[in-house]
C-alpha cells in the first residue's frame, strides 16, 4: 500500500490491525491518509490555521490513545472526524472570548399581532463566478459573527453534517436544545445575509 | 384571523420542525394554509432554505481543486509528539 494512498483506497481493517500491533509506519499512513480532511474540518470550526493544526495534532494523539476503544462499527474516517471536532470545540472553549452580539438582536422581529416587522422578500442569488465567490465570503463572515453557542451548532449540523444526537453529545446539550439553537442560528444567519442578498443579482 | 390560524411569528417558530417533517398532520395543514395566504412567509421559508444551502456551500472546496493535502510539517509534528509521549 502506498503511504500516500487515498483514503478511499485504504484498507481500514488492515491499517487498524497494523496500528494495534504498534507498527510505526502505520501511524504515518493514518496521518497522511486522513490529516488533510481533519485539517479542513478544524479550519472550518476554528477559522485560523494555527489553532486548526493544533487541534488536528491533539486529535491524532487522542485517536492513537483511543485505538482500543474504536469499535469498528463506524468507519475510521467518521470516528476521526468526531475526534477532531471534539478537539476543535475544546480549543474554541479555551480561546479568548470575543465580544458577541446577543442572539435576540439577530432574530426576526414581530409586531404585536404576530406579523413580521420586516416582511421577508425573495433573494436573487448571483450566478457569475466572481459574485458567487463574494457571496461565499459574506456567508463565512456572517457565520463568524454568530454567538459561539449558536455558531458551533450550525457548523456541526449544517456544515459537518452531524445528526442532532451526535451534535448534542459533542456539545453536552439535550437534543431539543440542539434543535432550538440550530433554528435560531439559521434565522440569525438568514438575517445577517438578507441585506446582502435581498433583491440583488 | 381565527384562533386556529398561525401568525407569522408562529409559522417561523415552527419552520424547522416543518422542514424536518416533525409537525403533526393538523399542524402541517395550518402551516401550509398560512403559506397559501402569506407571500412574506413563503419568502422567509425560501430564504431560510437558501441560508442552509449557502452555509454548507461556503466551506466546500471550490470545484476542480484537489483538497485534503496534509502539510508535511503537520505530519512531522504529529509523529514527533507521538514518539515523545510513548
Amino acid at each position: 500500500m502506498s503511504e500516500r494512498g487515498t483514503p478511499g483506497a485504504l484498507d481500514e481493517t488492515a491499517l487498524l490491525a497494523r496500528l494495534r500491533a504498534g507498527e510505526e509506519a502505520a501511524y504515518e499512513t493514518l496521518v497522511r491518509a486522513f490529516g488533510g480532511r481533519l485539517l479542513a474540518a478544524a479550519r472550518r470550526m476554528l477559522g485560523n490555521e494555527e489553532d486548526a493544526r493544533d487541534a488536528v495534532q491533539e486529535a491524532f494523539l487522542s485517536a492513537f490513545r483511543g485505538l482500543d476503544r474504536f469499535e469498528g462499527e463506524a468507519r475510521l474516517s467518521t470516528w476521526l472526524h468526531r475526534i477532531v471536532l471534539n478537539a476543535s470545540l475544546m480549543r474554541l472553549r479555551q480561546q479568548r472570548r470575543r465580544p458577541e452580539v446577543p442572539i435576540d438582536d439577530l432574530l426576526p422581529r414581530f409586531l404585536e399581532d404576530g406579523h413580521a416587522a420586516d416582511p421577508a422578500q425573495e433573494w436573487k442569488l448571483p450566478l457569475d463566478v466572481l459574485a458567487r465567490h463574494e457571496t461565499r465570503e459574506i456567508v463565512r463572515r456572517s457565520i463568524e459573527r454568530l454567538p459561539d453557542a449558536y455558531r458551533s451548532v450550525l457548523l456541526l449540523r449544517d456544515v459537518e453534517e452531524l445528526d442532532t444526537e451526535e451534535t448534542a453529545r459533542l456539545l453536552g446539550l439535550s437534543g431539543s436544545a440542539v434543535k432550538t439553537r440550530l433554528h435560531r442560528a439559521r434565522q440569525a444567519l438568514r438575517g445577517l445575509l438578507d441585506p446582502h442578498l435581498r433583491g440583488s443579482a | 384571523m381565527s384562533p386556529s390560524h398561525l401568525t407569522c411569528r408562529e409559522l417561523i417558530d415552527f419552520l424547522r420542525d416543518y422542514l424536518e417533517g416533525e409537525l403533526s398532520s393538523e399542524e402541517t395543514a395550518r402551516f401550509e394554509h398560512h403559506l397559501r395566504l402569506c407571500p412574506a412567509c413563503v419568502s422567509y421559508l425560501q430564504t431560510y432554505q437558501e441560508t442552509v444551502r449557502l452555509g454548507r456551500e461556503a466551506f466546500e472546496e471550490p470545484e476542480g481543486r484537489v483538497p485534503e493535502e496534509v502539510p508535511e510539517e503537520l505530519v512531522r509534528a504529529v509523529l514527533h509528539a507521538r514518539s515523545r509521549r510513548s
